[in-house]
Protein backbone atom coordinates (compact mmCIF):
# COMPACT_ATOMS: atom_id res chain seq x y z
CA UNK A 1 0.00 0.00 0.00
CA UNK A 2 1.54 3.40 -0.66
CA UNK A 3 1.95 6.17 2.24
CA UNK A 4 -0.59 8.59 0.01
CA UNK A 5 -3.65 6.50 -0.31
CA UNK A 6 -3.17 5.87 3.58
CA UNK A 7 -3.01 9.78 3.84
CA UNK A 8 -6.44 10.12 1.94
CA UNK A 9 -8.01 7.71 4.00
CA UNK A 10 -7.22 10.02 6.62
CA UNK A 11 -8.79 13.25 4.92
CA UNK A 12 -12.14 11.25 4.42
CA UNK A 13 -12.19 9.66 7.84
CA UNK A 14 -12.07 13.31 9.09
CA UNK A 15 -15.35 14.12 7.48
CA UNK A 16 -16.62 11.59 8.56
CA UNK A 17 -16.24 12.07 12.21
CA UNK A 18 -16.65 15.09 11.87
CA UNK A 19 -19.13 17.28 14.80
CA UNK A 20 -21.56 17.98 11.85
CA UNK A 21 -21.68 14.60 10.62
CA UNK A 22 -24.77 13.15 11.76
CA UNK A 23 -23.83 12.77 15.66
CA UNK A 24 -26.66 14.36 16.90
CA UNK A 25 -29.33 11.99 16.47
CA UNK A 26 -29.45 11.85 20.45
CA UNK A 27 -30.57 15.54 19.85
CA UNK A 28 -33.50 14.59 17.77
CA UNK A 29 -34.65 10.84 19.47
CA UNK A 30 -34.57 13.10 23.11
CA UNK A 31 -36.57 15.88 21.43
CA UNK A 32 -39.10 13.86 19.93
CA UNK A 33 -39.56 10.87 22.80
CA UNK A 34 -39.72 14.07 25.21
CA UNK A 35 -41.80 16.28 23.18
CA UNK A 36 -44.65 13.13 23.72
CA UNK A 37 -43.64 11.87 26.87
CA UNK A 38 -45.05 15.68 27.64
CA UNK A 39 -48.32 15.51 26.24
CA UNK A 40 -48.89 12.21 27.32
CA UNK A 41 -47.79 13.27 30.79
CA UNK A 42 -49.60 16.68 31.47
CA UNK A 43 -53.17 14.90 29.50
CA UNK A 44 -52.75 12.04 32.60
CA UNK A 45 -52.27 13.70 35.25
CA UNK A 46 -54.70 16.48 34.15
CA UNK A 47 -56.81 13.37 33.88
CA UNK A 48 -56.87 11.97 36.75
CA UNK A 49 -56.88 15.29 38.58
CA UNK A 50 -60.58 15.77 37.04
CA UNK A 51 -61.74 12.26 37.74
CA UNK A 52 -60.70 13.10 41.26
CA UNK A 53 -62.21 16.54 41.51
CA UNK A 54 -65.07 14.53 39.87
CA UNK A 55 -65.20 12.30 42.55
CA UNK A 56 -65.07 14.28 45.26
CA UNK A 57 -68.19 16.11 43.44
CA UNK A 58 -70.12 13.22 43.53
CA UNK A 59 -68.99 11.34 47.00
CA UNK A 60 -71.80 11.57 49.25
CA UNK A 61 -74.31 14.07 47.38
CA UNK A 62 -77.58 13.42 46.47
CA UNK A 63 -80.31 15.50 44.52
CA UNK A 64 -83.90 15.18 46.09
CA UNK A 65 -86.70 16.12 43.25
CA UNK A 66 -90.35 16.54 43.94
CA UNK A 67 -92.25 15.74 40.83
CA UNK A 68 -95.92 17.84 41.73
CA UNK A 69 -97.86 19.61 38.73
CA UNK A 70 -99.34 22.28 41.72
CA UNK A 71 -96.90 24.60 43.04
CA UNK A 72 -98.72 24.84 46.25
CA UNK A 73 -98.71 21.11 47.04
CA UNK A 74 -94.77 20.35 45.65
CA UNK A 75 -93.74 23.49 47.94
CA UNK A 76 -95.73 21.96 51.17
CA UNK A 77 -93.91 18.51 49.92
CA UNK A 78 -90.62 20.06 49.47
CA UNK A 79 -91.23 21.64 52.97
CA UNK A 80 -91.93 18.12 54.58
CA UNK A 81 -88.90 16.27 52.87
CA UNK A 82 -86.56 18.89 53.55
CA UNK A 83 -87.36 19.24 57.49
CA UNK A 84 -87.52 15.06 57.61
CA UNK A 85 -84.20 15.57 55.79
CA UNK A 86 -82.74 17.36 58.33
CA UNK A 87 -83.75 15.22 61.02
CA UNK A 88 -81.47 12.42 59.77
CA UNK A 89 -78.42 11.29 61.37
CA UNK A 90 -76.62 10.84 57.68
CA UNK A 91 -77.61 14.24 56.61
CA UNK A 92 -74.63 16.88 56.69
CA UNK A 93 -76.70 19.44 55.16
CA UNK A 94 -79.66 19.83 53.32
CA UNK A 95 -80.19 22.68 50.84
CA UNK A 96 -83.34 24.10 48.52
CA UNK A 97 -82.00 25.00 45.52
CA UNK A 98 -84.07 28.17 45.00
CA UNK A 99 -87.07 28.08 42.32
CA UNK A 100 -85.74 31.65 40.65
CA UNK A 101 -82.46 29.65 40.17
CA UNK A 102 -84.15 26.79 38.91
CA UNK A 103 -86.21 28.71 36.46
CA UNK A 104 -82.65 30.51 35.37
CA UNK A 105 -81.21 27.23 34.77
CA UNK A 106 -84.60 25.75 32.47
CA UNK A 107 -84.70 29.30 30.73
CA UNK A 108 -83.18 28.14 27.84
CA UNK A 109 -84.87 24.95 27.41
CA UNK A 110 -88.19 26.05 28.81
CA UNK A 111 -88.29 29.99 27.87
CA UNK A 112 -89.13 32.81 30.33
CA UNK A 113 -91.58 31.89 33.07
CA UNK A 114 -92.00 28.74 32.32
CA UNK A 115 -94.16 27.92 35.63
CA UNK A 116 -96.50 30.82 34.42
CA UNK A 117 -97.01 28.99 31.25
CA UNK A 118 -98.11 25.94 33.22
CA UNK A 119 -95.20 23.63 32.75
CA UNK A 120 -94.53 21.72 35.96
CA UNK A 121 -91.20 22.53 37.68
CA UNK A 122 -89.62 20.31 40.30
CA UNK A 123 -88.65 20.97 43.34
CA UNK A 124 -84.70 20.14 44.03
CA UNK A 125 -82.69 19.55 47.30
CA UNK A 126 -79.57 18.68 47.63
CA UNK A 127 -77.79 16.94 50.38
CA UNK A 128 -74.37 16.41 51.41
CA UNK A 129 -74.47 13.33 53.76
CA UNK A 130 -71.67 12.80 56.28
CA UNK A 131 -70.71 9.53 54.85
CA UNK A 132 -70.80 8.15 51.14
CA UNK A 133 -71.58 4.33 51.94
CA UNK A 134 -74.39 2.92 50.24
CA UNK A 135 -76.60 1.87 53.44
CA UNK A 136 -76.72 5.63 54.43
CA UNK A 137 -78.00 6.47 50.85
CA UNK A 138 -80.39 3.68 51.63
CA UNK A 139 -81.83 4.79 54.71
CA UNK A 140 -81.98 8.56 53.25
CA UNK A 141 -83.63 7.40 50.14
CA UNK A 142 -86.36 5.57 52.56
CA UNK A 143 -87.09 8.57 54.59
CA UNK A 144 -87.47 10.44 52.38
CA UNK A 145 -90.36 8.42 50.08
CA UNK A 146 -91.74 7.98 53.08
CA UNK A 147 -91.87 11.29 53.67
CA UNK A 148 -93.15 11.95 50.25
CA UNK A 149 -94.03 9.50 47.71
CA UNK A 150 -93.73 12.95 45.08
CA UNK A 151 -90.06 12.32 46.01
CA UNK A 152 -87.38 11.05 43.63
CA UNK A 153 -83.42 10.62 45.22
CA UNK A 154 -80.23 10.99 42.16
CA UNK A 155 -76.84 9.84 44.23
CA UNK A 156 -74.65 11.60 42.21
CA UNK A 157 -72.52 8.85 42.16
CA UNK A 158 -74.70 6.95 39.86
CA UNK A 159 -75.22 9.21 36.90
CA UNK A 160 -71.99 10.66 36.96
CA UNK A 161 -69.90 7.33 37.80
CA UNK A 162 -69.75 6.79 34.22
CA UNK A 163 -67.99 9.90 33.50
CA UNK A 164 -65.64 9.20 36.56
CA UNK A 165 -64.91 5.59 35.12
CA UNK A 166 -64.15 6.98 31.73
CA UNK A 167 -61.71 9.59 33.30
CA UNK A 168 -59.92 6.85 35.25
CA UNK A 169 -60.19 4.76 32.35
CA UNK A 170 -58.31 7.88 30.38
CA UNK A 171 -55.54 8.59 32.95
CA UNK A 172 -54.42 4.63 33.54
CA UNK A 173 -54.15 5.08 29.74
CA UNK A 174 -51.81 7.67 29.59
CA UNK A 175 -49.89 5.95 32.59
CA UNK A 176 -49.20 3.06 30.59
CA UNK A 177 -48.42 5.30 27.28
CA UNK A 178 -46.08 6.82 29.79
CA UNK A 179 -44.65 3.88 30.89
CA UNK A 180 -44.22 2.40 26.99
CA UNK A 181 -42.44 5.85 26.12
CA UNK A 182 -40.01 5.44 29.30
CA UNK A 183 -39.30 2.25 27.69
CA UNK A 184 -39.01 3.10 24.09
CA UNK A 185 -36.60 5.91 24.81
CA UNK A 186 -34.31 3.82 26.72
CA UNK A 187 -34.09 1.49 24.18
CA UNK A 188 -33.88 4.39 21.53
CA UNK A 189 -31.27 6.05 23.66
CA UNK A 190 -29.31 3.41 23.84
CA UNK A 191 -29.16 2.81 19.85
CA UNK A 192 -28.29 6.67 19.58
CA UNK A 193 -25.68 6.48 22.12
CA UNK A 194 -24.11 3.45 20.31
CA UNK A 195 -24.15 5.64 17.23
CA UNK A 196 -22.71 8.18 19.03
CA UNK A 197 -19.84 6.08 19.52
CA UNK A 198 -19.38 4.87 16.39
CA UNK A 199 -19.48 8.45 15.17
CA UNK A 200 -16.50 8.58 17.59
CA UNK A 201 -15.19 5.49 17.25
CA UNK A 202 -11.34 6.83 15.38
CA UNK A 203 -11.18 9.34 18.39
CA UNK A 204 -11.75 7.00 21.36
CA UNK A 205 -9.51 4.97 20.07
CA UNK A 206 -6.69 7.70 20.06
CA UNK A 207 -7.17 8.65 23.01
CA UNK A 208 -7.40 5.57 24.77
CA UNK A 209 -4.15 5.11 23.16
CA UNK A 210 -2.44 7.78 24.49
CA UNK A 211 -3.19 6.60 28.05
CA UNK A 212 -6.32 7.39 29.03
CA UNK A 213 -8.09 5.31 31.58
CA UNK A 214 -11.34 4.25 30.69
CA UNK A 215 -13.45 6.37 33.31
CA UNK A 216 -11.45 9.64 31.58
CA UNK A 217 -12.97 8.01 27.86
CA UNK A 218 -16.80 7.54 29.58
CA UNK A 219 -16.48 11.62 30.88
CA UNK A 220 -15.55 12.96 27.66
CA UNK A 221 -18.19 10.84 25.69
CA UNK A 222 -21.14 11.50 28.46
CA UNK A 223 -20.10 15.28 28.28
CA UNK A 224 -20.38 15.12 24.59
CA UNK A 225 -24.04 13.30 24.69
CA UNK A 226 -25.26 15.20 27.90
CA UNK A 227 -24.53 18.07 25.56
CA UNK A 228 -26.21 16.72 22.29
CA UNK A 229 -29.57 15.41 24.63
CA UNK A 230 -29.50 18.43 26.26
CA UNK A 231 -30.32 20.60 23.35
CA UNK A 232 -32.76 17.83 22.60
CA UNK A 233 -34.21 18.32 25.81
CA UNK A 234 -34.52 21.87 25.21
CA UNK A 235 -36.18 21.73 22.14
CA UNK A 236 -38.82 19.17 22.83
CA UNK A 237 -39.53 20.97 26.40
CA UNK A 238 -40.38 23.91 24.97
CA UNK A 239 -42.37 22.48 22.41
CA UNK A 240 -44.15 20.58 24.50
CA UNK A 241 -44.69 23.27 27.09
CA UNK A 242 -45.72 25.70 24.61
CA UNK A 243 -48.28 23.06 23.47
CA UNK A 244 -49.42 22.16 27.09
CA UNK A 245 -50.08 26.06 27.89
CA UNK A 246 -51.97 26.84 24.42
CA UNK A 247 -54.19 23.53 25.54
CA UNK A 248 -54.28 24.64 29.27
CA UNK A 249 -55.85 28.08 28.03
CA UNK A 250 -58.50 26.80 26.11
CA UNK A 251 -59.48 24.30 28.55
CA UNK A 252 -59.76 27.46 31.13
CA UNK A 253 -61.53 29.34 28.29
CA UNK A 254 -64.16 26.88 28.14
CA UNK A 255 -65.61 27.30 31.72
CA UNK A 256 -66.33 23.37 32.00
CA UNK A 257 -67.21 22.34 35.22
CA UNK A 258 -66.25 18.72 34.28
CA UNK A 259 -62.86 20.42 32.65
CA UNK A 260 -62.28 23.02 34.80
CA UNK A 261 -61.14 19.78 37.42
CA UNK A 262 -57.90 19.33 34.58
CA UNK A 263 -56.00 21.81 36.53
CA UNK A 264 -52.09 20.81 36.99
CA UNK A 265 -51.13 20.93 40.78
CA UNK A 266 -47.90 22.05 41.40
CA UNK A 267 -46.73 18.19 41.98
CA UNK A 268 -47.55 17.36 38.83
CA UNK A 269 -45.75 20.33 37.47
CA UNK A 270 -42.98 19.52 39.23
CA UNK A 271 -42.89 15.81 37.71
CA UNK A 272 -43.35 17.15 34.47
CA UNK A 273 -40.70 19.80 34.91
CA UNK A 274 -38.23 16.55 36.14
CA UNK A 275 -38.76 14.67 32.89
CA UNK A 276 -36.33 16.71 30.48
CA UNK A 277 -33.76 15.75 33.32
CA UNK A 278 -34.42 12.64 33.37
CA UNK A 279 -34.31 12.25 30.07
CA UNK A 280 -30.69 13.96 29.92
CA UNK A 281 -29.90 11.62 32.63
CA UNK A 282 -30.53 8.41 30.95
CA UNK A 283 -29.04 9.67 27.90
CA UNK A 284 -25.76 9.88 29.99
CA UNK A 285 -26.27 6.66 31.65
CA UNK A 286 -26.75 4.87 28.60
CA UNK A 287 -23.60 6.43 27.17
CA UNK A 288 -21.19 5.81 29.84
CA UNK A 289 -22.52 1.79 29.60
CA UNK A 290 -22.29 1.79 26.00
CA UNK A 291 -18.64 3.14 26.00
CA UNK A 292 -17.74 1.34 28.98
CA UNK A 293 -18.16 -1.68 26.91
CA UNK A 294 -16.64 -0.84 24.11
CA UNK A 295 -13.72 0.09 25.89
CA UNK A 296 -13.26 -3.20 27.78
CA UNK A 297 -13.26 -5.06 24.62
CA UNK A 298 -10.01 -3.19 23.61
CA UNK A 299 -7.07 -3.60 24.75
CA UNK B 1 22.39 0.28 31.10
CA UNK B 2 19.10 -1.12 32.06
CA UNK B 3 16.65 -2.60 29.77
CA UNK B 4 13.64 -0.72 28.81
CA UNK B 5 12.29 -3.76 26.90
CA UNK B 6 13.13 -7.33 26.76
CA UNK B 7 10.91 -9.51 24.08
CA UNK B 8 11.38 -13.39 24.12
CA UNK B 9 10.20 -15.73 21.84
CA UNK B 10 7.47 -13.49 20.89
CA UNK B 11 4.90 -14.90 18.17
CA UNK B 12 2.20 -13.17 16.96
CA UNK B 13 -0.89 -14.60 14.99
CA UNK B 14 -3.76 -12.66 13.55
CA UNK B 15 -6.77 -14.62 13.69
CA UNK B 16 -5.66 -18.06 12.25
CA UNK B 17 -3.39 -19.24 9.91
CA UNK B 18 0.77 -18.33 10.10
CA UNK B 19 2.64 -16.13 12.83
CA UNK B 20 2.64 -12.35 11.56
CA UNK B 21 5.41 -12.57 13.76
CA UNK B 22 7.57 -15.85 14.50
CA UNK B 23 10.09 -16.35 17.55
CA UNK B 24 11.34 -12.71 17.83
CA UNK B 25 13.88 -12.35 20.62
CA UNK B 26 15.32 -8.97 21.12
CA UNK B 27 16.39 -6.08 24.03
CA UNK B 28 16.37 -2.06 23.48
CA UNK B 29 18.54 -0.41 26.27
CA UNK B 30 17.31 3.06 27.95
CA UNK B 31 18.73 5.42 25.97
CA UNK B 32 19.51 3.92 23.28
CA UNK B 33 18.56 4.50 18.87
CA UNK B 34 16.94 1.66 17.07
CA UNK B 35 15.66 1.26 13.82
CA UNK B 36 13.50 -1.22 12.73
CA UNK B 37 13.43 -2.34 8.95
CA UNK B 38 12.01 -4.75 6.64
CA UNK B 39 9.94 -5.29 3.72
CA UNK B 40 6.42 -4.19 3.22
CA UNK B 41 4.10 -6.94 5.12
CA UNK B 42 7.22 -8.06 7.13
CA UNK B 43 5.50 -7.27 10.71
CA UNK B 44 7.17 -4.02 11.47
CA UNK B 45 3.79 -2.41 12.47
CA UNK B 46 2.72 -5.56 14.63
CA UNK B 47 6.10 -5.23 16.51
CA UNK B 48 5.50 -2.11 17.49
CA UNK B 49 2.00 -2.55 18.25
CA UNK B 50 3.14 -5.44 20.71
CA UNK B 51 5.54 -2.52 22.24
CA UNK B 52 3.09 0.23 22.53
CA UNK B 53 0.74 -2.21 24.13
CA UNK B 54 -1.98 -1.67 21.40
CA UNK B 55 -1.49 -5.73 21.36
CA UNK B 56 -1.07 -8.65 23.43
CA UNK B 57 1.52 -11.43 21.79
CA UNK B 58 -0.02 -14.91 21.37
CA UNK B 59 3.35 -16.77 22.49
CA UNK B 60 6.50 -15.42 24.24
CA UNK B 61 7.68 -12.88 26.65
CA UNK B 62 7.56 -9.45 26.98
CA UNK B 63 9.16 -7.04 29.45
CA UNK B 64 8.31 -3.66 29.80
CA UNK B 65 10.24 -0.63 31.77
CA UNK B 66 11.18 -4.05 34.07
CA UNK B 67 7.87 -5.21 34.36
CA UNK B 68 5.83 -8.18 32.52
CA UNK B 69 3.80 -6.54 29.82
CA UNK B 70 1.76 -9.66 28.50
CA UNK B 71 0.20 -10.48 32.07
CA UNK B 72 -0.36 -6.52 32.85
CA UNK B 73 -3.86 -6.46 34.24
CA UNK B 74 -6.04 -3.78 32.09
CA UNK B 75 -6.12 -1.16 34.87
CA UNK B 76 -2.04 -0.24 34.43
CA UNK B 77 -2.15 -0.16 30.56
CA UNK B 78 -2.82 3.38 30.78
CA UNK B 79 0.33 4.56 33.00
CA UNK B 80 2.53 2.39 30.76
CA UNK B 81 1.28 4.34 27.71
CA UNK B 82 1.83 7.50 29.20
CA UNK B 83 5.39 6.77 29.45
CA UNK B 84 5.48 5.94 25.39
CA UNK B 85 5.10 8.17 22.73
CA UNK B 86 3.51 6.75 19.54
CA UNK B 87 3.57 8.04 15.71
CA UNK B 88 1.40 5.93 14.36
CA UNK B 89 2.35 5.13 10.77
CA UNK B 90 -1.52 6.43 9.41
CA UNK B 91 -1.11 9.53 12.02
CA UNK B 92 -4.25 8.98 13.48
CA UNK B 93 -4.62 12.69 14.17
CA UNK B 94 -8.04 13.50 15.52
CA UNK B 95 -10.04 15.05 12.52
CA UNK B 96 -11.62 18.25 14.14
CA UNK B 97 -9.16 19.24 16.70
CA UNK B 98 -6.66 21.90 14.99
CA UNK B 99 -3.13 20.58 15.28
CA UNK B 100 -2.48 22.70 18.65
CA UNK B 101 -5.19 20.45 20.41
CA UNK B 102 -4.20 17.39 18.82
CA UNK B 103 -0.56 17.96 20.07
CA UNK B 104 -1.53 19.06 23.67
CA UNK B 105 -3.93 15.59 23.84
CA UNK B 106 -1.54 13.71 25.93
CA UNK B 107 -0.81 16.52 28.36
CA UNK B 108 -4.52 16.71 28.78
CA UNK B 109 -4.77 12.84 29.22
CA UNK B 110 -2.04 13.43 31.72
CA UNK B 111 -4.35 16.09 33.69
CA UNK B 112 -1.70 18.99 32.78
CA UNK B 113 -2.79 22.27 34.26
CA UNK B 114 -3.94 24.09 31.20
CA UNK B 115 -1.50 27.10 31.07
CA UNK B 116 1.22 24.74 31.11
CA UNK B 117 -0.26 23.11 27.85
CA UNK B 118 -0.47 26.49 26.46
CA UNK B 119 3.30 27.33 26.36
CA UNK B 120 4.89 23.36 25.62
CA UNK B 121 1.87 23.30 22.61
CA UNK B 122 3.62 26.45 21.49
CA UNK B 123 6.90 25.45 22.34
CA UNK B 124 6.09 21.89 19.81
CA UNK B 125 4.77 23.80 17.40
CA UNK B 126 8.13 26.47 16.72
CA UNK B 127 9.91 22.67 17.02
CA UNK B 128 8.17 21.40 14.00
CA UNK B 129 7.73 25.41 11.80
CA UNK B 130 4.20 25.06 12.52
CA UNK B 131 3.50 27.73 14.38
CA UNK B 132 1.48 29.70 12.40
CA UNK B 133 -0.87 26.43 11.41
CA UNK B 134 -1.70 25.87 15.15
CA UNK B 135 -5.44 26.41 14.29
CA UNK B 136 -5.77 24.14 11.52
CA UNK B 137 -7.47 21.31 11.15
CA UNK B 138 -5.76 17.92 10.04
CA UNK B 139 -7.10 17.59 6.67
CA UNK B 140 -6.49 21.25 5.79
CA UNK B 141 -2.55 20.35 6.10
CA UNK B 142 -0.35 18.39 4.01
CA UNK B 143 0.80 15.10 4.62
CA UNK B 144 4.23 15.88 5.51
CA UNK B 145 2.16 18.83 7.98
CA UNK B 146 0.25 16.22 9.27
CA UNK B 147 3.21 13.52 10.11
CA UNK B 148 5.23 16.64 11.97
CA UNK B 149 2.21 17.32 14.06
CA UNK B 150 1.62 13.52 14.34
CA UNK B 151 5.28 13.53 15.84
CA UNK B 152 5.07 16.32 17.96
CA UNK B 153 1.91 14.79 20.20
CA UNK B 154 4.09 11.61 20.42
CA UNK B 155 7.00 13.90 21.93
CA UNK B 156 5.45 16.45 23.84
CA UNK B 157 4.83 14.56 27.24
CA UNK B 158 8.91 13.47 27.31
CA UNK B 159 8.28 9.92 26.92
CA UNK B 160 10.55 7.68 28.02
CA UNK B 161 10.33 5.10 24.94
CA UNK B 162 9.67 6.79 21.49
CA UNK B 163 7.95 4.32 18.70
CA UNK B 164 7.34 6.02 15.58
CA UNK B 165 6.08 3.87 12.24
CA UNK B 166 7.66 4.78 8.78
CA UNK B 167 7.56 8.60 10.30
CA UNK B 168 9.87 10.14 7.50
CA UNK B 169 7.26 7.78 5.17
CA UNK B 170 5.53 10.41 3.59
CA UNK B 171 7.69 13.58 3.03
CA UNK B 172 11.00 14.78 0.69
CA UNK B 173 14.18 13.73 1.78
CA UNK B 174 14.94 16.91 3.13
CA UNK B 175 12.07 16.99 5.56
CA UNK B 176 12.53 13.29 6.66
CA UNK B 177 16.46 14.62 7.69
CA UNK B 178 14.73 17.42 9.68
CA UNK B 179 12.27 15.30 11.20
CA UNK B 180 15.47 12.89 11.97
CA UNK B 181 16.82 15.60 13.93
CA UNK B 182 13.78 16.30 16.05
CA UNK B 183 13.82 12.66 17.15
CA UNK B 184 17.83 12.56 17.31
CA UNK B 185 17.24 15.80 19.95
CA UNK B 186 14.39 14.13 21.72
CA UNK B 187 16.93 11.09 21.87
CA UNK B 188 20.03 12.88 23.40
CA UNK B 189 17.46 14.00 26.26
CA UNK B 190 16.93 10.53 26.74
CA UNK B 191 14.27 9.21 25.42
CA UNK B 192 14.87 5.40 23.64
CA UNK B 193 13.63 5.57 20.13
CA UNK B 194 12.60 2.84 17.89
CA UNK B 195 11.45 4.10 14.21
CA UNK B 196 10.47 1.79 11.36
CA UNK B 197 11.42 2.99 8.21
CA UNK B 198 12.01 2.06 4.40
CA UNK B 199 14.81 4.32 4.41
CA UNK B 200 17.98 2.48 4.78
CA UNK B 201 19.82 5.82 4.02
CA UNK B 202 18.80 7.38 7.44
CA UNK B 203 20.39 4.61 9.29
CA UNK B 204 23.99 5.90 8.53
CA UNK B 205 23.00 9.24 9.03
CA UNK B 206 22.60 8.26 13.50
CA UNK B 207 25.85 7.42 14.52
CA UNK B 208 25.34 4.37 16.94
CA UNK B 209 22.26 3.51 16.02
CA UNK B 210 20.74 0.33 16.38
CA UNK B 211 19.20 -1.96 13.59
CA UNK B 212 16.87 -4.40 14.17
CA UNK B 213 15.76 -6.28 10.67
CA UNK B 214 12.42 -8.27 9.75
CA UNK B 215 11.75 -10.81 6.94
CA UNK B 216 8.82 -12.77 7.51
CA UNK B 217 8.05 -11.60 11.09
CA UNK B 218 11.65 -12.82 12.44
CA UNK B 219 14.14 -10.92 13.08
CA UNK B 220 17.43 -11.64 11.30
CA UNK B 221 20.53 -9.70 11.17
CA UNK B 222 20.77 -6.97 8.54
CA UNK B 223 22.59 -8.55 6.20
CA UNK B 224 24.51 -7.08 4.24
CA UNK B 225 24.79 -4.25 6.65
CA UNK B 226 23.69 -1.51 4.39
CA UNK B 227 21.90 -3.13 1.43
CA UNK B 228 19.89 -0.64 -0.88
CA UNK B 229 16.72 -0.98 -0.36
CA UNK B 230 15.57 -2.32 -3.98
CA UNK B 231 18.23 -5.41 -3.26
CA UNK B 232 16.52 -5.94 -0.30
CA UNK B 233 12.95 -6.06 -1.02
CA UNK B 234 14.26 -8.46 -4.56
CA UNK B 235 16.32 -10.83 -1.92
CA UNK B 236 12.60 -10.93 0.25
CA UNK B 237 10.38 -11.75 -2.70
CA UNK B 238 12.96 -14.60 -3.92
CA UNK B 239 13.04 -15.91 -0.38
CA UNK B 240 9.09 -16.02 -0.56
CA UNK B 241 8.93 -17.70 -3.71
CA UNK B 242 10.88 -20.56 -2.73
N1 LIG C 1 -5.10 -6.50 12.34
C1 LIG C 1 -4.65 -7.42 11.49
N2 LIG C 1 -5.37 -8.53 11.23
C2 LIG C 1 -4.94 -9.47 10.40
N3 LIG C 1 -3.77 -9.42 9.75
C3 LIG C 1 -2.99 -8.35 9.97
C4 LIG C 1 -3.39 -7.29 10.84
N4 LIG C 1 -2.42 -6.37 10.85
C5 LIG C 1 -1.46 -6.81 10.03
N5 LIG C 1 -1.79 -8.00 9.50
C6 LIG C 1 -0.97 -8.79 8.58
O1 LIG C 1 0.27 -9.01 9.21
C7 LIG C 1 1.31 -8.88 8.28
C8 LIG C 1 2.30 -7.85 8.76
O2 LIG C 1 1.68 -6.58 8.72
P1 LIG C 1 2.40 -5.27 9.26
O3 LIG C 1 1.42 -4.18 9.18
O4 LIG C 1 2.97 -5.58 10.60
O5 LIG C 1 3.54 -5.08 8.17
P2 LIG C 1 4.59 -3.90 8.02
O6 LIG C 1 5.93 -4.50 8.08
O7 LIG C 1 4.28 -2.81 8.97
O8 LIG C 1 4.27 -3.43 6.54
P3 LIG C 1 4.34 -1.93 5.92
O9 LIG C 1 5.79 -1.67 5.63
O10 LIG C 1 3.56 -2.06 4.66
O11 LIG C 1 3.74 -1.01 6.89
C9 LIG C 1 0.67 -8.50 6.96
O12 LIG C 1 0.58 -9.68 6.18
C10 LIG C 1 -0.68 -8.03 7.32
O13 LIG C 1 -1.59 -8.34 6.32
MG1 LIG D 1 3.62 -0.96 8.84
Amino acid sequence: MTRGAKVRETGAEARALDDGGGAHVMSWVIAIMLFLTLLAGAAGLATARAAGALDRQMAGRLTVQIVEGEAQRRDAAAAQVLAVLRTQSDVARATPVAQADLARMLQPWLGDDAEAAGLPVPALIDVDLTSDDSAAIARVRSAVTRASPAARVDAHATWLGPVGRLLDTAAWLAGAIILLMLAATTAVVMLAARAGLEAHRGTIEVIHMLGATDRQVARLFQRRIALDAGIGAVAGGVLAGGAILLIAGQVGALDSELLGGMRLGPVDMGALVALPFGFVLLAVVAARLAVLRQMRRML
Amino acid sequence: MANIVQFENVGLRYGVGEETLCDVSFTLRSGQFYFLTGASGAGKTSLLRLLYLSQRPSRGIIRLFGEDAVILPRGRLPGFRRRIGVVFQDFRLIPHLSAADNIALPLRVAGMAESEIARAVREMLNWIGLAERAGARPATLSGGEQQRVAIARAVIARPELLVADEPTGNVDPAMAERLLHLFQSLHRLGTTVVMATHDWHLIERVPGAHHLHLEHGRLVDPDPPMPPPAEARASTIVRSGL
